[in-house]
């Protein structure tokens, strides 16, 4: 098993093993990415790490991840990268970041960026979200972050929350934790659950799921809870959305009977999802998980540059 | 509606059991025009025993191949083809849909690359024969209704 030159477009082209593969390398590089050992595993290689729209958390993760490994970065973000896509085809700017570079971190409005530009470059592409698609690394880090902090994730009860219905990055992260064995709980408002065929995909390989309305009645059971932002845009009236994101918050006080392990995450930003007076519990891990991007993102530079 | 009756063609393709109504799509997709040479003759919203009405193309002096004709198995997924030769019907076979369908029906994912100024033709990989159902190479978009947006 190798993942040399590997395109990384979505998370289910990955096999079993080599999700697996990738978690233990981001644990071997935990050190490095918290400055403590240095590493020049990836000196002289370039990364272009192309931000045709904003996502500052994952950008900086990406970059520093190839700094931490002596490799060097080209960059286009913002203001750059919405006129380059007003002037020029991406299949244009990914052949001239193809000739610059060794590997191309992307991150693109338009659904199915990644996998087109794969097709056009020779150096491998990583997918860091294209529109409201496939955002791989993300779904890496939350793998890595809980079996971090709880070990094998085959054996935890993971209730997600929020938006399931159009956050493709959940569907891809029940995906993954279905694949590995882990239970499953979606908590959501109805117009916003998790749709009929993620379930049906996810009982097809075994997993244990439901859906429920009920946030405050799962909380005891949880090991995990992942928590995302409920969008205003999918709601037609302001009052509906107010009433119906209200519902989905987490206080301090709806935590008395939570498990002592049990862990809260969020692929953040945040806007009010979480109470900040969580952020000095023992259950906030959002911030841990936000960190977590680094390691995971340096295995997978090192794993596709380098092999094994 | 009387039955209609078109011309037998002495060597060339026919295309029956067409979906009622879909013979000019049909020729737009294989990019028949009909010319001096090849003749073409349609008949749209014949009786048929089988389906009640059908459209039906015949191309002559030009066998076409069946990666050419299963593409209309998207548009038109019962019609037969029919390759005749002097008069005799040589082979005969119902289109199948193609795995892989190139540059025949756009994304409906509005949001999908496919569907920007790229230099890419839109690609459907098939995911189940029976019904059939297809997923945008690109955007990862399971296809509701591929008939719905052929190009
Ligand atoms: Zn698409």
């Amino acid at each position: 098993m190798t993942l040399k030159g590997r395109d990384i477009i979505n998370i289910g082209d990955l096999e079993l093993d080599e999700i697996e593969l990738i978690l233990d390398i981001s644990k071997e590089m935990l050190p490095v990415a918290r400055g403590e050992k240095r590493s020049r595993t990836l000196d002289g290689k370039v990364l272009a790490s192309l931000f045709f729209e904003a996502s500052t958390r994952t950008r900086l993760s990406f970059e520093t991840a190839m700094h931490r490994l002596g490799g060097n970065v080209i960059t286009i973000t913002g203001q750059e990268g919405s006129s380059l896509i007003k002037g020029e085809t991406l299949a244009d700017t990914i052949r001239m970041a193809d000739a610059y570079s060794d590997i191309i971190a992307l991150r693109h409005p338009r659904e199915g960026a990644a996998r087109m530009s794969a097709t056009f470059s020779s150096a491998p592409v990583i997918n860091g979200g294209d529109g409201a698609g496939q955002h791989p690394t993300q779904t890496l880090l939350d793998l890595f972050t809980i079996r971090e902090e709880l070990g094998d994730i085959g054996k935890q009860n993971v209730t997600i929350v929020g938006d399931l219905r159009y956050g493709r990055t959940v569907h891809s992260l029940s995906l993954a934790l279905g694949r590995m064995g882990a239970t499953m709980t979606f908590v959501a408002p109805d117009m916003i659950q998790m749709p009929d065929h993620i379930i049906s995909d996810l009982k097809g390989m075994g997993a244990k799921v439901k859906r429920t309305t009920d946030l405050k009645a799962e909380i005891p059971a949880s090991d995990v809870i992942y928590m995302t932002r409920i969008q205003k845009e999918r709601f037609a009236e302001e009052e509906e959305y107010r009433k119906v994101a209200g519902a989905y918050k987490l206080q301090v006080r709806m935590l008395d009977d939570a498990k002592k392990h049990m862990m809260i995450m969020h692929p953040l930003p945040r806007v009010d999802e979480i109470h900040p007076e969580i952020d000095s519990t023992r259950h906030a891990k959002y911030f841990a998980q936000a960190f977590n991007g680094v390691p995971v993102r340096m295995a997978l530079l090192k794993l596709i540059l380098e092999g094994e | 509606m009387k039955e209609v009756k078109i011309a037998p063609i002495k060597n060339g393709t026919v295309i029956d059991h067409i979906k009622p109504g879909m013979a000019l799509k049909v020729m737009e997709m294989l990019r028949i025009d009909g010319d001096a040479r090849h003749g073409v003759s349609i008949a749209m919203y014949a009786n048929s025993k089988k389906l009640g009405l059908k459209d039906i193309v015949k191309v002559e002096e030009l066998e076409l191949e069946p990666d050419v004709v299963n593409r209309l198995a998207v548009l038109t997924p019962n019609a037969t083809i029919s390759i005749i030769r002097e008069l005799k019907v040589v082979e005969k076979y119902m289109v199948q849909l193609p795995q892989v369908v190139e540059g025949i029906a756009r994304c409906e994912n509005l949001n999908c690359i496919s569907n920007q100024k790229e230099p890419i033709i839109s690609k459907l990989i098939r995911t189940s024969a029976d019904p059939p159902r297809y997923r945008c190479f690109y955007c990862g978009r399971d296809q509701e209704n591929v008939q719905n947006n052929i190009i």
